[in-house]
């Protein structure tokens, strides 16, 4: 197992892959936590829903956002590394099918779509806790889930901009606060359209 | 016994791995040996490298196994260094 790391993290490297890795984590990422959050928000301006609605709702669309994610990056990444490979062939005048190339151009496209997969849907269900966990929870969380998950919600979309600052070098807490800045003003639009 | 002492290779590689980690790969499956690697010419996506393996022992087959799984090609062999030592001579 760790010897399959170290190799998968190899190939990573070798194709300069952990970048996009990186970006699909971000991006998808975030796209799962802020449309969590419209939903939640959307439940939230509706009145008198039901909380076993609400957690349906928002796991159909965390899987049907991980299913996406996972479809939509193996494809247009087998079809990328399976370009990139044959133009290094060429280049190469050589076959390279055996080669750390050749391997890397089977393996990354399914790690790549697992990442862009797994983030959205990782980070809705961490979301989603506050719902399920609403009947352990002690008084006032018990009584507030929508709020407790939204809460979440904008916890994590600030944890997002962090790493994003780390990444970038900036300022962490910035970069935070420029996400959340988002995820305000989805809420603000949310609430300004809702017709309720 | 023939113990291939030092073989300069001329090779064809991808950009990447870099000069730096195509040493270092070589040099992880030829223990006790020193390699230099040259980059002599670059291209677009390839650049072609001037690899120095010197050893007691060096296994080439080893080697070539080790570039070809790096995505590189061997063009030629431009220098060897081979010495027959007698059997009762060889290190334990």
């Amino acid at each position: 197992m760790a010897s399959m790391i170290a190799d998968l993290t190899w190939l990573l490297t070798l194709t300069r892959s952990h970048v996009i890795a990186r970006r699909y984590f971000v991006v998808n990422g975030f796209d799962g936590a802020l449309t969590m959050l419209g939903l939640l928000v959307g439940f939230y301006v509706s009145d008198e829903v039901r909380l076993p609605v609400v957690i349906n709702a928002c796991l159909g669309v965390a899987i049907a956002l991980g299913m996406s994610g996972v479809s939509s990056a193996y494809m247009s990444e087998v079809a990328e590394k399976r370009r990139e490979l044959r133009e290094l062939e060429k280049a190469m005048v050589a076959d390279l099918g055996q080669s750390a190339h050749g391997r890397a151009a089977r393996l990354l496209p399914v790690v790549i779509a697992c990442v862009n997969g797994l983030a959205p849907l990782a980070i809705s269900l961490v979301i989603l806790l506050p719902l399920w966990a609403a009947p352990l929870l002690v008084e006032p969380l018990s009584l507030l889930p929508l709020e407790s998950a939204f809460a979440m919600a904008l916890m994590m979309i600030f944890l997002l901009g962090v790493y994003l600052g780390r990444i970038s070098h900036t300022f962490w807490l910035w970069a935070g606060l420029r996400t959340l800045l988002i995820a305000g003003a989805t809420t603000a639009l949310i609430f300004a359209l809702s017709p309720g | 016994m023939i113990h291939i002492k030092r073989v300069v290779l001329d090779v064809l590689k991808p950009h990447n791995p870099n000069a730096l980690d195509f040493t270092t790969a070589i040099a992880e499956k030829a223990p006790g040996c020193r390699i230099k690697l040259t980059v002599t010419a670059m291209d677009e996506k390839t650049e072609t490298v001037i690899v120095v393996i010197e050893g007691e022992q060096v296994q080439f087959n080893v080697i070539t196994e080790v570039i070809s799984s790096l995505g590189g090609s061997i063009h030629s062999i431009d220098e060897v260094d081979v010495e027959n030592v007698p059997v009762d001579t060889e290190p334990a």
